[in-house]
């Protein structure tokens, strides 16, 4: 086995979800629930295992391939291809997609069994694989893609699966609109990101003249300081797609919302791979970051603020999936920031690591809920307003979900940064790195690692100790097996993820050195590492203070509430972005609309242009030309010309006399002139 | 004033007079007697024209069986009766003019134009106008003419026949 | 030989007055014989004149012409006679208008 061998088999990577996509398309329905599911788990597992195999190539041949699919666009200078590109940065997502992928596909068969079975809708089992395949497929593509279109490409399939799997109960959630709307703000904020990268993409081809990363990077190279206004025009619009994509300042705004899709999508999409995407796409671009002035520089602000912003937020959040969703937003953060420092290894560490402890916590908490829901059906299904999610009602499961809060725990300790847990050492690179390059920053993101802590030890208090603030608590149980032992392989990854670069080895760092050549390798400072670790402790302990310490009762208010005061208002309106937003954007937006739609079309256009003006100057013209111009003119000239020849005829006809002397008279007179005319010739 | 010029200005004013006379004449009996003076005034002078045969032939056929078959017609539906003179004066007066202008031309015509009508008639082979050389002429160049004047007269006997024929024969 | 073609005219130009004036049928059909006649006399004069012959086969085959036409028109006149009871030209108008 040659690695040509083995690179060449590299777009079945993308074809086996893409099969997995249409089998179920087609036939999902036909077939039992397991069976759709196993199809699609078994194309991930199969993508897995090419992804593995891809990871041994690069064992024997470091530098990668380049695999050649198809020719794609060719217009003038414009070439792009279907090809993949094969590196070692490619192939550490391609692990990572397919393999925490696969174990959510396998928790999802469990988990949409019951939920589908709670919404009232058995089936639609099928549909919510299909897109979970499509979802796959277009992430593999974007991973893989060797030029700024495909990736784009891959960039859009994500957004649109993120799209429909949001909405994917589009009929239920507030005011049974809710979870459509929640799927519109994420794809429309998601486009205004999306247009940053299109002009990135506009400004590279017109200055490099290629869409190839390779070609693009040699040529920066190449230039030097020439191309350092291009490169730094093209990474800040790339930094606005990747903003969107990775729900940074301002563009997060869509994330939260977009918990209310099933908690498999939240796992995968929204935890794992689609938000990473943009800190991909970015640590792809590291050639034109290091030529770029200013960008770096507004990329780790923006990261920092966004990973201190999301951690004040989620303190005050009483949702169980709200939490995680500001917490991923704020751990974004980190590894943006990470990339805006120059840090792209410590970013790939963290994204890797973070993608292992929060599909986990996602899982669990979807377990979570599902134990819930399952003890309310069975004890209070009276009760009209039951949120499940909400933390309040929950309380006590420790021991009524053992397996599931062990997990919990060892996926809250590792976001946390306690070692030797898997975020530590990644966290711990990011804020190593910091220090160096950029104060403000490390101690921004010092503070949000604090607030990181304790709010999930928060969470935890809340969930799993004390007594059970509901009836619905108490009935709980422990979730299947399917759903279960997902949670405890990623457990496992949580564990063990740190040795993916433990500093000393850096089998990472060594491993991406090959593609993203400058690196210098990051260095283990004990003094950061030893002041973040008792931070986070120190913060976990607050939290037992104010949650553990005397077990909350339901409907008490938070305990912070009354400490920060204004404070906690503030968090608790999530800092009023939202309505910001509406009030700057969307208000203004809909009364165009509505203005447009009422005054200009209906009123202008439709009243007016059309109907008085073109169709009544139309039918008076038409009137004036079947009357007047008809009737009087043309008609009358065609019955005088009838008249005409009738009176030319009778007048004529008077020679018909019916006499012979009249006619022979007539040959007579010819006669005489015949004969006049050839005397006279 | 030569012989023949007598005889023949004598021969004119009889053949003009009796036109004219058949014109006039309300009698339709008296108008065909006059037409057969006209006859044989012109017969005589084809004689003088040294048309002895066409002369002979003109009386024969035109005066003698032609002029008879106008009478047999004209006892035969008896209209000797005088009718009303013309409906039409206007007519009667353009026909005068018309007549008039046509003989002004034939004098013109006969006269003034230049042409050689051949002056005084020269001499003339024998037997000119006999019926041998006639009948030399008719059965060698005009044989055809000759056959297809058989088949015309042929074709007005049977038409005549025709269409006097009374319906009641049915 | 003009004397012969002036009398030849006079006698053409009276048999078209005649079929011109007179409203008789036979006494119109005897005009038109009488302009027959007219130019009989004026190919005898030609032949003389030319000494050719042709002249005087012509005139035959016009007399021989004349009395078929003669007994055509003569039995047409009877058969008009029949239908309408009277000769005169100006009765048989159906043709007017």
């Amino acid at each position: 086995m040659t690695a040509d061998t083995l690179f060449s088999l590299a777009p079945l990577v993308i074809l086996f979800p893409l099969l997995g996509f249409v089998f179920n398309l087609v036939a999902g329905r036909r077939i039992s629930e397991r069976g759709a599911g196993i199809v699609a788990s078994a194309a991930v597992g199969l993508a897995f295992v090419i992804s593995i195999l891809q990871f041994v190539a690069l064992g024997l041949d470091p530098a990668g391939a380049t695999i050649h699919i198809a020719e794609w666009i060719v217009v003038g200078e414009l070439e792009v291809d279907w090809a993949l590109q094969i590196d070692t940065l490619s192939v550490t997502m391609l692990l990572m997609v397919t393999g925490v992928g696969g174990l959510i596909h396998i928790y999802a068969i469990g988990y949409m069994h019951d939920d589908v079975r709670f919404q009232g809708d058995p089936s639609r089992f099928p549909r919510f694989f299909v897109y979970f395949s499509l979802f796959m497929t277009a992430m593999l593509i974007l991973v893989t893609g060797n030029s700024y279109l495909t990736m784009f490409v891959g960039w859009e399939g994500v957004g649109l699966s993120s799209y429909l799997l949001i909405s994917f109960w589009y009929e239920k959630g507030e005011k049974g609109i809710g979870n459509a709307l929640a799927g519109k703000k994420a794809f429309i904020v998601n486009r205004v990101g999306d247009l940053g990268f299109i002009i990135a993409m506009l400004i590279t081809f017109w200055f490099f003249g290629t869409l190839t990363f390779e070609e693009v990077f040699s040529e920066a190279e190449a230039m030097g300081a020439a191309a350092v206004t291009a490169a730094t025009a093209i990474t800040l619009f790339l930094f606005v797609g990747a903003a969107g994509k990775s729900a940074q300042i301002p563009l997060f705004v869509w994330l939260p919302d977009a918990m209310a899709g099933p908690t498999p999508v939240s796992a995968l999409i929204h935890a794992a791979t689609m938000v990473t995407a943009g800190i991909y796409m970015l640590v792809r671009n590291a050639p034109l970051l290091e030529l770029a002035t200013v960008t770096p520089n507004i990329i780790a602000i923006v990261g920092a603020a966004t990973a201190l912003l999301a951690a004040s937020i989620a303190l005050a959040r009483f949702d169980i999936k709200r939490v995680l969703a500001y917490s991923t937003i704020s751990q974004l953060g980190f590894m943006i920031a990470a990339v805006g420092i120059g840090a792209y290894v410590a970013a790939i560490f963290h994204l890797v690591a973070h993608a292992f402890f929060k599909a986990l916590l996602f899982l669990s908490a979807g377990s979570v809920i599902q134990g819930v829901e399952h003890g309310h059906h069975h004890e209070d299904s009276a009760e009209e307003d039951f949120n499940p999610n909400d933390m309040r009602v929950m309380g006590g499961l420790r021991t009524r979900m053992k397996v599931t809060f062990w997990v919990y725990l060892i996926g809250a300790l590792a976001l946390a940064g306690i070692p030797p847990l898997a975020g530590f050492f990644s966290k711990d690179e990011i804020l190593a790195d910091a220090s160096h390059v950029n104060p403000a920053v490390y101690w921004v993101l010092v503070l949000a690692a604090f607030l990181t802590a304790f709010y999930m030890g928060r969470q935890v208090l809340m969930v799993f100790f004390g007594k059970p603030r509901s009836k619905a608590a108490e009935a709980t149980k422990e979730s299947p097996a399917t759903m279960v032992a997902p949670l405890v392989a990623l457990a496992v990854l949580a564990v063990g993820g740190g040795l993916i670069n433990a500093p000393g080895l850096l089998p990472l760092t060594r491993f991406l050195q090959e593609t993203l050549a400058d690196i210098e390798e990051p260095e283990f400072i004990a003094a950061i590492a030893i002041l973040t670790t008792l931070l986070a402790l120190a913060s976990i302990g607050l939290a037992w203070l104010l949650y553990g310490r005397r077990p909350i009762k339901s409907r008490a208010p938070d305990p912070l509430q009354a400490r920060l005061g204004p404070v906690w208002i503030a968090i608790r309106h999530r800092w009023w972005v939202d309505e910001f937003y509406d009030w700057l954007i969307v208000r203004r937006y809909v009364s165009l609309a509505r203005w447009l739609a009422e005054v200009a079309d209906e009123r202008f256009l439709h009243d007016w242009v059309h109907d008085r003006v073109i169709a009544l100057s139309y039918f008076r013209a038409t009137h004036w030309l079947a009357s007047v111009l008809d009737l009087r003119f043309i008609d009358r000239g065609f019955d005088g010309l009838g008249a005409l020849t009738r009176r030319g005829a009778s007048g004529l006809a008077v020679l018909q006399t019916g006499y012979v002397r009249n006619y022979a008279a007539a040959v007579f007179i010819g006669l005489v002139l015949v004969v006049s005319y050839l005397l006279l010739s | 004033m030569t012989v023949e010029l007598a005889i023949f200005l004598g021969l004119a004013v009889v053949a003009v007079g009796a036109s004219i006379a058949m014109l006039v004449s309300r009698n339709a009996v008296y108008s065909a007697l006059f037409l057969v003076i006209v006859l044989f005034a012109i017969a005589v002078l084809y004689l003088l024209l040294s048309a002895a045969f066409i002369a002979m032939v003109q009386v024969a056929v035109y005066a003698g069986a032609i002029m008879v078959l106008f009478l047999f017609v004209i006892m035969l539906l008896g209209t000797e009766n005088v009718e009303s003179e013309s409906r039409r004066p206007w007519q009667f007066a353009a026909a005068l003019v018309l007549s008039y202008v046509l003989i002004i031309q034939f004098l013109v015509v006969a006269i003034v134009l230049p042409g050689d009508f051949g002056g005084e008639f020269g001499a003339l082979v024998d037997g000119f106008g006999g019926p041998a050389s006639i009948g030399i002429l008719l059965f060698r160049e005009y044989l055809v003419p000759f056959e297809v004047t058989s088949l015309l007269l042929l074709a007005a006997m049977v038409g005549a026949i025709v269409l006097t024929r009374r319906e009641s024969s049915r | 030989m003009i004397h012969i073609l002036i009398l030849s005219g006079v006698l053409f130009t009276l048999g078209a007055l005649g079929v011109l004036i007179r409203r008789n049928a036979i006494v119109m059909f005897m005009s038109i014989e009488l302009m027959l006649n007219a130019a009989n006399l004026a190919f005898v004069g030609f032949a003389r004149s030319m000494g050719a012959l042709s002249g005087q086969v012509f005139v035959f085959f016009v007399i021989a012409v004349a009395a078929a036409e003669v007994a055509i028109g003569l039995a047409l006149i009877v058969a008009v006679y029949r239908n309408r009871g009277s000769i005169d030209v100006d009765m048989v108008s159906d043709l007017k208008g």
